[in-house]
């Protein structure tokens, strides 16, 4: 058979055999898509940071993103899975508010008296998780079951859920606010359970040194089996960036000390006085520790174990997967009870962070998670997401959220960005990968960018950006490149 | 005669109110390859889906190397050494290569995580000799030609030593080229002593390629026979008129 590929004209040519020239990015080896995230990322934190005079930028800010993305960010790591399949599940805050009343209601109640502890005890906040892990895997597994087995259509099934799950949390906690919650269950909210300085550098120095492991394993193993590697300084430049990121991330979350008059009330708690000139610095929050947990382990099995590679042969083709003897109805059982463990995760650290549950948490929850997901690369036609996307499309969102929230953008207009913002990652990502609505996609862009020039600053700069983003893409049309 | 490879009893089948597969036996020796011919719906993907285990027969008795088989889904046919390629490419567009080829099969390591490196250096090997130009290993086989899809199909029963092997359409979504070397490689596991079930609508090519050829029609078969007692007219009539020659009729 004669290598006579089809291959789509939008990806890059082959290059001739033999003579294997490569460019700075495929030498790199890094997902484009993930370099288009990052790039977004970093021009929406330097765009807050220079319209709020450095404001987002600083630790205090840094802190906070980080732990107001965890919970919604544990969640998209599952939905990649669900989507991937080809579901959808709409029923995550709900669960999300049934996993935290079930885990409330047991540290401050149930608890109590079935295993006769009082108040405080450090066990009832491990019997409240664990309560309410199983309640999560055990309500996803069902869903789950009606989806495979029974075939209703996920949409309905969690649709149903929506209603049914936001209403058991009600029931079970008669609609009450309850807390506050366990001091040891709080340590996973964020604020109120940090590494400190020490040890954050201790596990940041860890997982680089981790992440140099791994690296070096991967080519070692490809080496040994003689498939082609990408060149050594490629592979030192990867490395380098991870590196950075992970050192700087720690050393961004020890800046934020911890304010006097917190140190002077722990010190105060333990009959002591703050020593003159002592300083703490927050560091590591537990809820980020058991973010990064959540995305190893799902990475890992999305990429290294049978179950992840059928959840995605699953999605690619249905038929192909049943084909191969793979039993696509278990394998929506499991998608779905994974879902329901990472929601009730996410459950333990958001009401931690808002330190009681209260009855509305979670609320449209399922949209951020969704739009998490999507924003991170995950098809809706399935077959397609990374963990990785997720995780950042969720801290996009987050980011976008309260740098507008920062910047004074009237409450109206962010929900209003927020919802473009979706829609368009989405189309770009369908642009990126089809050539027929290249120019289309190029024409609403500037037709947005038009707009909001317009709108917000003056009608000359909109019309200078029209004619000259507007008549390169002519151009670029009439020369068939778009 | 030598105990036959697979040999199929009275294989009823219906859908709703159709009789998809109409009190149908057929049989298939080791290194014989037989070819299924007849009009779309007359049942001779229906026929083969029974054997590759996709549907299960509402009556009839499926026997391999002699011995009473059960094939109640695709895994107890691989169990059975039977492998299917099927008219659609059954391969998974999103994935690679080697995980189309080990889907349902991976190699994993001592941790039980798929072993991804083994399993690229297993492709690169059976590529090599099914069809050396393969060089796309590690991209998605939506990015692969027709061809090249179908040889990841083919390396998959390879690989895997199918002993029966099922080919629906093999040839229907390529080019001449492609054809011919699809045409080649059945030659090769032909004398490896595969059996083989070819379905088709070129009744030229099947008459090079089979040594018998089986016809349905309406669910029925209307004969089998070996292809040097029929010429082509004699199939074609076969699959048109539902009417076996006459001088096959004796």
């Amino acid at each position: 058979m004669t290598d006579t590929s089809t291959e789509d004209a939008a990806t890059r040519p082959a290059p001739p055999p033999g003579a294997p020239r490569r460019g700075f990015f495929q030498s790199l080896e890094i997902d484009v898509r993930l370099l288009g995230m990052i790039a977004a990322f970093v021009l929406i934190a330097l765009a807050f940071n220079y319209s709020t005079g450095g404001r987002f930028l600083t630790p205090r800010n840094v802190f906070n993103l980080t732990i107001q993305t965890v919970s919604v960010a544990i969640m998209a790591t599952g939905m990649v899975f669900v989507i991937v399949t080809r579901h959808i599940d709409l029923a995550v805050g709900a669960l999300l508010a049934t996993c935290s009343a079930v885990m409330a209601m047991m540290q401050t109640r149930w608890a109590l008296e079935l295993f006769d502890l009082s108040l405080g005890d450090p066990m009832l906040a491990w019997i409240a998780i664990a309560a309410g892990v199983v309640v999560g895997g055990v309500i996803g597994a069902f869903q789950g079951w009606l989806i495979g087995y029974l075939t209703i259509p996920a949409f309905i099934v969690t649709l149903g859920g929506l209603l049914i799950w936001r209403n058991v949390g009600w029931y079970l906690t008669n609609g009450q606010t309850i807390g506050p919650l366990n001091d040891t269950f709080q340590l996973f909210g964020g604020i109120n359970g940090t590494l400190g300085v020490t040890w954050s550098w201790v596990v940041g120095l860890i997982a680089a040194a981790l992440t140099l492991l791994i690296l070096w394993n991967a080519r070692r193993t490809k080496v040994a089996h003689g498939f082609p590697v990408k060149p050594m300084w490629a592979e030192a430049v990867v490395a380098g960036l991870i590196v950075v990121g992970i050192l700087g991330l720690v050393a961004m979350l020890n800046a934020y000390e911890v304010p006097e008059r917190v140190l002077e009330r722990d010190f105060a708690a333990r009959g002591l006085e703050v020593p003159e000139g002592y300083t703490a610095g927050y560091g590591l929050p537990y809820s980020v520790l058991l973010l990064i947990a959540v995305a190893i382990v799902m990475t890992v099995v999305a990429q290294r174990t049978r179950l992840g590679r059928y959840i995605f042969a699953t999605g690619g083709n249905p038929d192909a997967a049943e084909l191969s003897g793979i039993n696509t109805r278990l394998l929506t059982v499991k998608v779905f009870a994974i879902m329901g463990v990472l929601v009730a995760l996410a459950a333990v650290v958001a009401s931690a962070r808002l330190t009681n549950h209260t009855n509305d948490i979670g609320t449209l929850d399922e949209l951020r998670v969704i739009a998490a997901a999507v924003i991170g690369g995950t098809a809706l036609s399935g077959g397609i997401g990374t963990i990785y996307g997720a995780i950042l499309g969720a801290l996009i969102m987050q980011s976008l959220q309260s740098g507008m929230a920062m910047v004074g953008v009237d409450a109206p207009f962010q929900n209003i960005v927020v919802g473009a913002v979706l829609v368009n990652a989405v189309m770009i990502d369908i642009a990126y990968r089809t050539e027929a609505i290249r120019f289309l996609a190029g024409l609403v862009i500037v037709a947005e960018v038009t707009l909001i020039l317009w709108a917000f600053y003056t009608p000359i700069w909109a019309l200078l950006f029209l004619g000259i983003a507007g008549g390169a893409l002519v151009l670029a049309r009439m020369r068939r490149i778009v | 005669m030598a105990t036959p490879l697979v040999d199929m009893r009275n294989i009823s089948i219906a859908f709703g109110g159709v009789q998809a597969v109409d009190d149908v036996s057929l049989d298939l020796h080791a290194g014989e390859v037989v070819g299924l011919l007849g009009h779309n719906g007359a049942g001779k993907s229906t026929l083969i889906k029974c054997l590759s285990g996709a549907y299960r027969p509402d009556s009839g008795e499926i026997w391999i190397d002699g011995k009473k088989a059960d094939i109640a889904s695709p895994r107890d046919a691989r169990h059975y050494n039977i492998e299917t390629i099927y008219q659609t490419l059954a391969l998974a567009d999103n994935l690679d290569a080697p995980s189309n080829l080990f889907l349902g099969r991976e190699i994993t390591n001592a941790f039980g995580l798929v072993d991804d490196a083994r399993m690229e250096a297993e492709t690169r090997k059976i590529m090599s000799r099914l069809n050396p130009n393969f060089k796309k290993i590690n991209e998605p086989v939506s990015a692969l030609s027709g061809g090249q899809r179908q040889s990841v199909a083919i390396a998959r029963a390879v690989y895997f030593n199918a002993r029966i092997l099922i080919m629906d359409e093999p040839t229907a979504a390529l080019g001449v080229h492609e054809s011919k070397m699809v045409a080649d490689l059945i030659q090769e596991l032909k004398a490896q002593g595969l059996g083989i079930f070819l379905i088709s609508h070129d009744t030229r090519e099947m008459m090079e390629l089979c040594d018998r050829v089986a016809v349905m029609k309406n669910g029925q078969l209307v004969a089998a026979a070996k292809v040097e007692d029929v010429t082509e007219d004699d199939i074609l009539s076969m699959i048109i008129l539902g009417k076996k020659p006459d001088h096959l009729a004796a």
